[in-house]
This record gives structure tokens, sequence and C-alpha cells, in this order.
């Protein structure tokens, strides 16, 4: 085991790996795309466009359709005309047919996505090729086998699809998060409409080829581009049955307060502020690599990224060394280089938002450690961060950074660590790193989050539901738990 | 003198377990149809509600502490002496203009609701839990946990089966409830709190304020200790502004049927937790 400490004896394993970027020649962009809705790409009414932008080089990727109010409204007309005239009536088996269809072409297209998927967000190839793209492909095929045994999902309940389903996706995960909201409503006899972020439009536009490919009948999927005020008109559409949102608490709130006075059935996914709970009896090394994925996997674009580090006091010395040791060796730079660890931020607006929270960090008188590492001239880019001496007041142990940046604290007792770890309003992941059994199962039931990783830390499957507690959000997403959001009690039942 | 004047009972609040007057002093009466004064039953503030909530968020870890099959034993123990009570229940209910047939049947649906959701407790982990089968080296599992502290603007009709089919189903698994029962439902609700406290329910895990309903839901919307709300029957004119105040600490709003009995209605007020274990040697 190498001695982290600045008498180092590891010799120097000359880890500048020679660059192996991925060729995008398999992704063929169109240079401006429309609005998908009932089944063609069409003008926006709103006539207005904006340009999605490669994070990591700042150039222009293509220029997308911004809708409107208008366009809105049209996108929700066919999704109800959908429903109406056929989807509503749809066997299960036939909407199975159709969403194994999809899964079959984006495993089939998985190269192609993943790398657009980068492009346009700025994440690892690796991370887009080894984790989004397989979960997507696996969440269409998990809820394809779903559509047709509904009833047995749901025994002794007589259960309808909503109806017309607004869904709005972030960008941190765009095809995932599409993939995890269209799948479970196509499969429970829903239709949609789908608005992908403001800076990661462009595989879910890809996303509506593979659906006309699939010849998934128009107007079942419509995707309507845009920023906040597209979502907004998404969100205050009279003529939406059920409304699911992932993204900030903030704006997740202001969805609320929008859906409660219309009593319009919800679900949110909101942010986060995991901690990830390390015990002296832990095995280090593999806590060391689980925080280290914890926090800088994605960038800490991550709702349940562990951001915060709550160590045995016992043991804090040795292993904020090793994990400062540790972030030396994180790979930071081209996402679509195959060997990059840690990406590009999504947007200028984003590194804007990280940048200023970890000085507020500086400022209230954390000890801020950064991996020296050389960021790329043009991007957007944040060193991987750690802060120690972090207090419960300060702003970095409070909010969500939404970046690759980790507080540290400490903890003496089990019970002081539950304490500090359901001290957040958030209650969205944790997680639990010791080799004692009965200790993580202690852990696990005391924890107040939807999702516990015990030695381990985002882990992701189509079949496992993933959600919070508290001001997380509410209902859930994958498995038997995250289908129930997409039906309802038919008419004339309880 | 002959015969035996009667000891009318003194209706007030049951907060943690005792049973205090409003803290504002305020009362109104209940008079049955023929005129009669049935009681000054107490008005709940904002203040009491503020208490109610503090007395069910200090119980809500010891009741959701307790065993499965102890939870379970306490509400039958609710449905013991609901029963034991039938005939005060249905007195009450007659006071409220009921026939003594329909009386006598919704006491007795209400002691089997009891009964029922009292079966439920060792039982709703099984039925909306699950065992993943995921893609990789892990045993992960689903199960449920209580939401926290609920508010319950429970129904006005019927007032016992009604109360008893949105309460049962919130505390069986660890919730605890502030009950806010309306004007028409609140001398059954305060009967109710007096099976409950001999029944083995810690105080604490069921609160009743009786008085106006409409307006102390604003405030338990509002409140930031309050994990839901379960609307079911909450007046259908409630302010917007009110209900919009649920998002600020992302509270569940929950609506129900009066007297729907369903694990779907246990789930209302259940968080799913999910945990992923690695399998390795």
């Amino acid at each position: 085991m190498a001695d982290p400490k600045s008498d180092d004896p590891t010799p120097e394993f000359g880890l500048d790996y020679a660059p192996a970027p991925e060729s995008t020649a398999v992704v063929s962009l169109a240079d401006e795309y429309g609005l998908f809705i009932g089944g063609e790409f069409v003008e926006p009414r709103s006539g207005r466009t904006f340009d999605t932008i490669n994070p990591a080089t700042e150039e222009r990727l293509a220029t997308v359709a911004e809708g409107d109010a208008d366009d809105v409204d049209r996108a929700v007309a066919a999704a109800r005309t959908a429903f109406e005239d056929h989807w509503s009536d749809t066997p299960g088996s036939v909407r199975a047919r159709y969403l194994y269809r999809i899964a079959r072409q984006l495993q089939e297209r998985s190269r192609e996505f993943a790398v657009l998927e980068t492009m346009d967000g700025g994440k690892p190839i690796r991370e887009s090729r080894d984790v989004d793209l397989p979960l997507v492909a696996a969440h269409f095929f998990h809820h394809a086998g779903w559509a047709d045994k509904l009833e047995y999902a749901f025994p002794n309940r007589d259960v309808a699809p909503h109806g017309v389903v607004g869904q709005i996706v972030p960008w941190n995960f765009p095809l995932l998060m599409a993939a995890w909201k269209l799948a479970p409503a196509l499969a429970c006899g829903n239709t949609v409409v789908l608005k992908p972020a403001e800076t990661t439009p462009l595989t879910a536009l890809l996303l509506a080829e593979v659906l006309r490919d699939v010849d998934l009948p128009p107007g079942v999927v419509n995707i309507v581009t845009g920023a906040g005020e597209t979502g907004a008109a998404l969100v205050e559409h009279r003529d939406i049955d059920k409304l699911a949102f992932t993204g900030s608490t903030g704006v997740g709130k202001q969805i609320q307060r929008s859906a409660a006075v219309r009593r319009l059935p919800l679900t949110l996914e909101l942010g986060g502020k995991a901690a990830n709970v390390v015990f002296e009896d832990a095995a280090i090394d593999q806590a060391v690599e689980g925080v280290i994925n914890g926090i800088y996997f994605n960038q800490g674009h991550v709702c349940c990224a562990g951001s915060r580090l709550l160590v045995q006091e016992s043991i804090t010395d040795d292993f904020v060394e090793r994990l400062k040791a540790r972030m030396t060796r994180l790979r930071v730079g081209d996402p679509l280089d195959k060997n990059t660890d840690v990406g590009a931020i999504n947007s200028a607006e984003q590194l804007a938002r990280i940048t200023a929270l970890v000085e507020s960090g500086v400022a209230e008188g954390a000890v801020l450690h950064q991996a020296p590492c050389d960021l790329p001239p043009k991007g957007f880019w944040f060193t991987p961060s750690v802060f120690t001496g972090v207090q419960q007041s300060q702003r970095i142990a409070r909010e969500e950074i939404f970046g690759p940046v980790l507080a540290v604290q400490t903890f003496r007792t089990p019970e002081e660590a539950v304490e500090k770890a359901n001290n957040s309003p958030y209650g969205l992941s944790a997680g639990v790193w010791t080799e004692k059994g009965s200790k993580i199962l202690w852990m696990a039931e005391r924890l107040r989050a939807g999702v516990i990783w015990t030695n381990s830390f985002n882990e992701f499957d189509a079949a496992s539901p993933f959600g919070g507690y508290k001001e997380s959000g509410f209902g859930r997403e994958g498995g038997l738990q995250g289908l129930g959001a997409y039906v309802r009690d038919a008419e004339g039942q309880a | 003198m002959g015969g035996h004047l009667p000891v009318n009972k003194t209706f007030k609040l049951f907060i943690g377990g005792a049973f205090p007057r409003s803290e504002s002093g305020h009362t109104f009466q209940l008079r049955s149809d023929d005129g009669r004064l049935l009681a000054n039953a107490a008005r709940a503030s904002r203040k009491d509600l503020r208490e109610a909530v503090r007395a069910a968020r200090s119980a809500q870890a010891g009741w959701a502490g307790r065993t499965a099959y102890n939870r379970g034993q306490v509400l039958y123990r609710v449905a013991e002496m609901l029963d034991a009570r039938r005939d005060e229940f249905v007195a009450v209910l007659r006071d409220g203009g009921r026939s003594d047939e329909s009386a006598r049947n919704e006491v007795e649906q209400a002691v089997d609701r009891w009964v029922w959701y009292a079966g439920w407790a060792d039982k709703v982990h099984q039925v909306l839990g699950t065992v993943n089968p995921v893609a990789g080296p892990f045993f992960n599992f689903t199960y449920p946990e209580p939401t926290g502290v609920v508010v319950q603007a429970v129904p006005d009709d019927p007032p016992l089966l009604g109360l008893a089919s949105r309460l049962a189903p919130a505390i069986v698994t660890g919730n605890t409830s502030v009950v806010l029962a309306g004007e028409a439902a609140a001398l059954v609700a305060m009967s109710l709190a007096e099976v409950l406290t001999t029944s083995d329910v810690p105080g604490g895990v069921v609160n009743i304020l009786t008085g106006d309903r409409a307006g102390l839901l604003p405030w338990a919307l509002g409140h930031l200790d309050v994990n839901a709300v379960d609307l079911s029957g909450a007046p259908a004119d409630l302010p917007d502004e009110a209900l919009a105040d649920a998002a600020e600490n992302v509270k569940r709003l929950v609506h129900g049927d009066a007297t729907a009995a369903s694990p779907s209605v246990i789930a209302q007020f259940l968080e799913m937790k999910t945990v992923w274990h690695p399998i390795g040697r």
C-alpha cells in the first residue's frame, strides 16, 4: 500500500496517458432541429431557436427550436389525440413490443448516443458509454415487460393510465432521465410531452428518430425543447393529467405549488446532499474509491452525489490523506478521451454556481484542497476539490453544489453519524462504509434517505426504485414502486 | 327529587396523551337536532396545532421503533376498546341526527376497520416491499418506512368510520398524526380520543384538534415540521395559497376517500427505502 504522505516512496508510474479520443464520426448532427410533435419534426410557432454547445469546447453543435406556450399546447393536443384515439386502447402486449423495439434500437445505436451525450453534456465518454447508455436500454427493456403485466403489479386494483403526462428532465443524465420518465409512462399506457434540458437537448432529439424508426404511433411521445419558460408552459398547461419532474429543489417547489392548487398528480425527484459515512472498521481503500466515485462521478452533477463525507474521527487524518492522494490521480479533461475521469462542467452558468459556493466555503473558513491539474484552455472546468474543517452551518455543508466538491466532516459514534447525516432538508441517498454487517443495517434503518448504498455508491438499475425523502422529492423511478406513479385507480374505484 | 341528573362530559382537545383546553379559551356549541346543548367543544388555535405537531414529532421515532407486531396489537386494542363503548358511540352518532340502525352499523364498521388495519401492521412490508433483481453483485431490497408526522383533515361524514379509515392506515406503520376534526365530527373524534388513551396508544401518536378545520389547515400546510397533509376531509374551497405553501418543505399531499380500505391507503403515508448491499467473498 502506497504511503500517501509527502515522503511518498512510490515510484512515478507516468500516469500521463496518451490521448485516446473516441471518434465523433459515428454522430451525424443536423444543423437545426425542430420540435418533435405528432410524430414529426416541426418548426416552432414561437419562431425562436437557441444554440446548444459542447461545454468542453464551447463550439456550437446545433440550433434547436425553443418552444413557447403555443408549441406546448400543440404538443399536448397531439398527445391527447393519440391517447384518446388509440393509445389508451392499445393492448399492453403491443405497448410492450414498442418498448422492446426502442430498447433494441438503443442498444444497437448505443455508441452514437453515448458520443452525442458526451459532446452535448460534457460527461466522460467512459460514463456515457458504460453507465448511461446501458441503463437507458435496460430501463426500456425492463418496463417493456411490465406493460402487459399491470394486473400483477397492482393486484386487487383496477388501474388506468393518467392520460397525458408532462415530463421535465435535467441536464446531468439527459437521455437516462428521459428513459426513466418515458418507459414507465408508456408501459402504463400514457402519452407524453417531454421537455429536455436547455443545455442538453440532442440525445432526446436523436431518440425521436428512434421512436419514428420503431413506428411508435405519432403523438404518443412529443418532445418540446426549450428553457425554463417552455417548462413552465408545460407545468401550467390545463390539459395535463400528471406531471413528473427531475431537477433542482427550487424549481421542484415551484412546480409543486402549481400542481398542489390543481390537485394534479405529481412526482418530484429533486436535489440532495448525501452523506457518505465511513466508519473506522471500513475496508479503507475500498471506501476511498467509493468516496471518490460518490462525488466525482459525472463531475458531481448528480442529485444523489455523496457530497458530504462523514468520516469517523479516529481515521480522519489518514483517510483524508489517502483521499487527497487519490484525487491527484484523477484525469480531468477532454470528455471524449476514453481515459478521462472527470469531464467538463455542463454550462457556464453551472460553473459560476459551483465557483460561488466554493468561494463561500473559503470565506466561511473551511480549508480547500484541490488536486493539481491542467485544465483545457477552452470550455468549462472545475478542479476536483475537497473541503476539510467544515462546519454544519456553512453553505458548503448544507447546499447542493452539484459539482466536484466534497465537504468533509467527522463523527465519533454511530449515533452522531446518524444525527449529522440526517441533519439536512434533503434525503435522496446515503452511503455507509463498514465491514460490520449489523452496523450496516442499523445505519440503513436510521438514515432518512430513499437510496442507501452500503460499501458501494452511485449504483443504479432499472429494477431498483430511486427517489427521495423530505425535500428530495416524492415518488420513485424504477421497479415496481416506480410504476405506480403512472397509473391511477380507474373510474368508480376507491 | 326523583331521577338522576346526568353528569355531562366536557370535551377538550387531545394533545400528547393529555386533554387540555384550547390555549385560546375558545369554544363552540354543539346542539342536537332538537336544540339540546350537547357540548361546548374546544376550538383549537394555531398554537394548539403547533403543540400537537410538537407532540406528534416527539412520539414519532418511538412509535416507528416499536415492532410491527406491537403496533398491530395496539391498533387491535383500539378496536377492543371501541367495541366495548359501542353504545356510547351510537348515542353520539344519534345526537348527530343518525338513526339507531345507521349509527350501530357505522360503529360496527369502524370496529372492523381498526381490526383490519391492525392486521396490516406486520404485512405491509411483505406486500409493498420487494427484493430487486439488479444486474450486478448486489442484494437489493426496497421496503416501506413511515413518512413521519401527518396532519389529517378527516372527513365529516361518516364521522367514526371516516376517522378510522384515515387514521388507522396512517399510524399503523409508525407515523404519528394530528387529526383536524371539523365541527360536525368533533364529538365523535373526542370520544375516540378517550378510546385511544385507554388503548396503549402512546401519548402523542394521535393528537386530535376540534373546531375550525378550514382555519387550521393553512397553518398545517405551511408548517415546516409536518411531513404530509391528508386532505381527504378538507373543504373544497381551501385557498390556493395555502395548498401552494405545502411545497415549502415538499410535503406529501394526500387525497383520499372517506371509507376506502386498502393497502394503497397505507402506502399514501409511506416512503420507500432501497438498500444496496454488495455480494462478495
